[in-house]
């Protein structure tokens, strides 16, 4: 019960304190989302009125293909994504997660409901107006590309720049560091039958980038790679995504790449949401059955992370000596204890023996008997990349934050455990 | 045979109507047409026959290849040695003209029917009915409105040209991936310019195919038009023919092969160049 409890406060905790930036976003974020769904509703057909109104009494999708032969696309559909968030609309095909990615820039048009971009009601926005929004604001990238053939790859990546009316000159001086960042420095002449689906998936991002557009949305980009460029994509957004820092909705129907970008996932099913949640949350809480069983086959030693299994880090001061390291490890009953700094950095580990021995020798000093070469994990290495190294290392693995300062510690058992207890979880 | 429908007094009550009270239309069409016609031969003959030669040739050239370029220049030199040459200027103005109405009218009806399935559908039959109507029909409605000469041919010729121009614009452009042109909403871009910037830059070689066969079509026309007085090489067959002169129609119709694969080369070059480009 109280593994329990604590386990729960570490991943609250650990939303909030993921990287010092992301905590100044939180600050920002509860001021207002970057994008909020309200309701958003869309049905396929001539006489959507009265699928709505039946829609609203209740009735099922196919009560009201039946009765109206209108095809619901998605209803009841409410969420909000934060700024800088990574937000992963996730289902099976068929489940309407590239419609509502569509209605949030209107390429479809929703039938009610609303779509808020930055607080402006996108679904209230004229011709032009929408326009401006998705010259400026919101940006796509497509699941078959949707490159130009009869363009340059530098064209195809300007094609943002040019609609606007931006001079040659200046848009291709736009262009050109985009392309150089997403690794096509060499190919800006080249036609797209020249290019791999890998590269070509590149241009479509440069695209997108060029823009500098607040909003990413993008539809199943990596859908259409091999698993092993797709793998290869996957951390380059991300990689890309710490230094661009856009708002992300990204739709896919591979759990393994939810679960790998998102910071949160909306799980769809036949139009409508089942789970909102971070990875862990969809993984250790899932809110039915549908999504246990979605769930079930999943690796969770790749999901889950460092900070969701380790445990508060016990460890003394360099300052301390010999006995206290030793008085505390006896308490505590271990054979080693991690030593910080007076700022909480983490120094190294001594070892119950060399304590004993250095008490002996009556040396005050902890610093001679420190190990230093010790393995650090960060808060959001993957589990799976630990285990190795707990089953070679006679030490708890340490996890340090970016400035070094000591988190909290890994020991073989609890990880076992943390697997095993989570596991359970998702069955 | 009496005629249960009696079709054939209908159309002669309704040519002669339009005849009667259209007069003036007619007649500023008929200027119009005969105005823009007249420079462009005039332009054509106002060319030394060598000068032409060496400018077509390097047209093709250009727009298609070497071995375009060399069958041109010597097809050229041998219509110049059979003595036709005033002739093929003749047709070559006649084509050139009725080219440029069948695209000035041709390219945006093809657009129009392109974005809409309601002008799509209404094109249909009345392309069909322009193109499988035997030609030589539209001379009797051309001659009353028109009366003989250059002005009616022309007319006629555009009829009989321009629908494969319509057609293959509004296919071309309906081909175009609406992937593509998704993603050139989801950028902002205005209807006009997915048309300008996409749909047609992708249909381009479509819309050369159609401009293609609207000339081999209109060149085929010019030579039926000589009997209400087209002039041209087509002329000199229907000379032939009438006089049974079989030598001189013989000549007249090499010289029209000759004009015939000219024209098609080049305008095929120029549609496979854009082809390349694009792959």
């Amino acid at each position: 019960m109280i593994e329990l409890k604590r386990e729960a406060k570490v991943s609250k905790l650990g939303v909030e304190l993921q990287t010092p930036e992301t905590a100044e976003n939180n600050v920002k974020q509860q001021v207002q989302p970057k994008i909020v769904v309200k309701d958003l509703v869309k049905i396929f057909g001539d006489r959507t009125e009265r699928a709505l109104e039946l829609l609203k009494q209740g009735l099922s999708k196919d009560e009201i293909l039946q009765k109206t032969r209108q095809v619901v696309g998605i209803y009841n559909i409410n969420f909000e994504v934060q700024t800088g968030e990574i937000f992963v609309l996730m289902g099976l095909s068929g489940s309407g997660k590239s419609t509502l990615l569509r209605c949030i820039n209107r390429l479809i048009e929703p039938t009610s409901g609303q779509v808020l971009v930055d607080g402006e009601d996108v679904t209230g926005a004229d011709g032009k107006r929408l326009r401006e929004l998705r010259r400026k604001v919101m940006s796509m990238v497509f699941q078959s590309f949707a490159l130009f053939p009869h363009r340059t790859i530098l064209d195809n990546a300007a094609y943002g720049l040019e609609i606007q009316g931006v001079k040659k000159d200046e848009r291709y001086a736009r262009a050109r560091p985009v392309l150089e960042m997403v690794g096509l420095k060499d190919w800006e002449g080249a036609y797209l039958t020249q290019l791999s689906g890998g590269m070509q998936q590149r241009v479509g991002l440069a695209r997108a980038l060029v823009n500098n557009p607040d909003i990413l949305l993008m539809d199943e980009p990596f859908s259409a790679l091999d698993p092993l460029i797709r793998r290869e994509m996957q951390n380059e957004l991300l990689a890309l995504q710490s230094k661009v820092n856009k708002t992300v909705v990204f739709v896919t129907h591979d759990l393994d790449e939810a679960l790998k970008i998102g910071d949160r996932i909306a799980l769809m099913k036949d139009g409508s949401l089942v789970q909102i949640g971070t990875p862990e949350e969809i993984l250790t809480h899932p809110a039915s059955d549908y999504v246990a069983k979605f769930v079930q086959h999943v690796d969770i030693s790749k999901v889950l992370t460092a900070e969701g299994v380790m445990k508060p880090a016990e460890a003394v001061r360099l300052q301390d000596g010999p006995r206290v390291a030793l008085r505390r490890m006896r308490e505590l009953g271990i054979s080693s204890i991690f030593v910080v700094t007076r700022e909480r950095r983490l120094a190294g580990i001594v070892t119950a023996d060399d304590a004993l021995e250095a008490s002996e020798r009556r040396d005050p000093n902890l610093s001679r008997i420190l190990i230093e070469d010790i393995f650090k994990a960060r808060p959001e290495t993957p589990v799976s990349d630990l285990i190795p190294i707990l089953a070679d290392s006679k030490y708890p693995v340490a996890v340090v934050g970016e400035d070094g300062r000591l988190l909290g510690i890994i020991v073989r058992g609890a990880l076992l455990a943390g697997l095993v207890r989570k596991g359970n979880g998702s069955e | 045979m009496e005629a249960y429908i009696p079709l054939a007094q209908w159309v002669d009550v309704f040519v002669r109507y339009m005849e009667l009270h259209f007069m003036g239309f007619f007649d500023v069409v008929e200027t119009f047409i005969w105005f823009i016609w007249f420079n462009i031969e005039k332009g054509i003959s106002f060319v030394p026959w060598w000068l032409l030669v060496i400018l077509l040739g390097l047209i093709a050239w250009r727009g298609a290849g070497r071995s375009e370029a060399l069958f041109t220049v010597l097809g050229l030199v041998f219509l110049q040695g059979l003595g036709v040459w005033d002739g093929m200027v003749r047709t070559l103005s006649l084509v050139v003209t009725a080219m440029l109405f069948s695209v000035v009218i041709g390219t945006p009806l093809g657009i129009w029917a392109a974005r809409s399935n309601a002008v799509h559908a209404a094109l249909r039959p009345v392309l069909d009915f322009m193109q499988t109507m035997p030609s030589f029909v539209y001379l009797i409605p051309a001659i009353m409105f028109f009366g003989l000469g250059p002005v009616p041919a022309l007319i006629s010729i555009v009829i009989f040209a321009m629908p494969p121009l319509v057609r293959l614009t509004d296919l071309g452009l309906r081909q175009v991936s609406p992937d593509l042109i998704e993603a050139a909403r989801a950028f902002g871009s205005t209807p006009n310019q997915i048309l300008t910037k996409i749909q047609v830059p992708l249909a381009l070689p479509t819309i050369m195919a159609g401009i293609n066969q609207a000339i081999m079509l209109a060149l085929s026309m010019s030579v039926i038009a000589s009997m209400i007085g087209a002039g041209g090489l087509g002329g000199d067959v229907l000379y032939g023919i009438s006089r049974v002169e079989v030598g001189r129609g013989f000549v007249g119709g090499i010289s029209i092969v000759v004009v015939a694969i000219i024209l098609d080369r080049i305008t095929q070059g120029a549609r496979r160049e854009k082809r390349v480009r694009q792959a």
